[in-house]
């Protein structure tokens, strides 16, 4: 089996207002050194071992669904696990 | 001329959808189920607003891999008019059937209000009953209206005359103040604020009625004047 973590973000290009309340928030709290926030979307598949390209497989999922290309940015990681 | 009105589980437009073509216009309309196969019988296509699949991952990302977008997809390329009203924009945006994506708004709150908006495009099917520059009270409600595209697209925009509506004030940080595009073709028509929801004096505003008017007008001038 395989764990692939997928991490969403908005592309550096758009604004994310989430991300700037979020900032300005800490900055309130004291945390002064805070220069950017960008919120983001985490999500973790478990896939089954076979006969396929794993990379291009997440790439496909990726950008077909889990993110959106016109203002998102993905990457992952890859684990493998044994099956319990 | 029969319509059909898209309905997604979590889809909360489609009565009002149904209302302004059925009762407002006296037209042949129906209820389809997000898991149909089949639009062939159907001359317009409505995608109603909502949170179509609770929203979950992003509006409208989910509803593109249902049954029935194949089949929305198909009219398109047949020329049929696809009106996708604020989750149904959403929808045409991730189906691709539009350029460009929603973000959330500016404000990041909830905005629910009348808004004025400038005819930009009074030649589509879609805007035939109104005039270039007229400037029509339509409600917005919506959370993630803010659209963005890149550069590019912008200007592939501009260039097809495919912005057909702009808010004469922004409220929710939208690139050129978009309210509403076509494709390229301009028989998909993708807009944020409600026409479904001024069709009557009552309702506040009877502005949006030209738009369905008008797509009723194009298909006749198209289909029922030529035979």
């Amino acid at each position: 089996m395989y764990k692939v973590k997928v991490y969403v973000t908005l592309r550096e290009s758009v604004l994310d207002p989430q991300g700037k309340a979020v900032m300005h928030s800490l900055h309130k709290m004291g945390q002064s050194e805070v220069e950017d926030v960008r919120i983001g979307k985490y999500l973790e598949l478990t896939l089954q071992k076979g006969n396929y390209d794993l990379d291009e497989k997440i790439v496909a999922m990726c950008s077909k669904l889990l993110s959106n290309p016109v203002i998102e940015d993905y990457r992952y990681e890859v684990e493998e696990v044994v099956a319990q | 001329m029969k319509f059909a009105v898209i309905v997604f589980p979590g889809s909360n437009c489609d009565t009002d959808m149904y209302h302004a073509v059925k009762d407002e216009l006296g037209m042949d309309a129906e209820y389809v189920w997000h898991d149909a196969s089949d639009l062939s019988k159907f001359d317009g296509i409505l995608l109603p607003g909502g949170f179509s699949y609770g929203d979950y991952l992003r509006s409208g990302a989910i509803a593109q891999f249902s049954n029935v977008m194949s089949e929305v997809v198909k009219a398109a390329k047949e020329g049929k008019p696809v009106l996708g009203v604020c989750n149904g924009f959403q929808i045409l945006l991730e189906t691709g059937l539009l350029p460009g994506a929603m973000r959330r708004n500016e404000s990041l709150k909830f905005i629910c209000q009348p808004e004025e908006l400038v005819v930009e495009n009074a030649g589509t099917m879609f805007t035939t009953q109104y005039e270039k520059g007229e400037v029509i009270s339509v409600p917005v409600a919506h959370g993630e209206g803010n659209y963005y595209c890149d550069e590019e697209t912008l200007k592939a925009l501009k260039q097809n005359n495919q912005i057909v509506f702009t808010y004469a004030e922004n409220p929710n940080g939208s690139v050129e103040d978009i309210a509403g595009i076509t494709n390229k073709e301009g028989n998909v028509l993708g807009m944020m604020p409600h026409p479904e929801r001024a069709v009557d004096e009552l309702l506040g505003s009877k502005d949006g009625l030209k738009l369905f008017q008008s797509i009723v007008k194009s298909w006749r001038e198209r289909y029922v004047a030529a035979t």
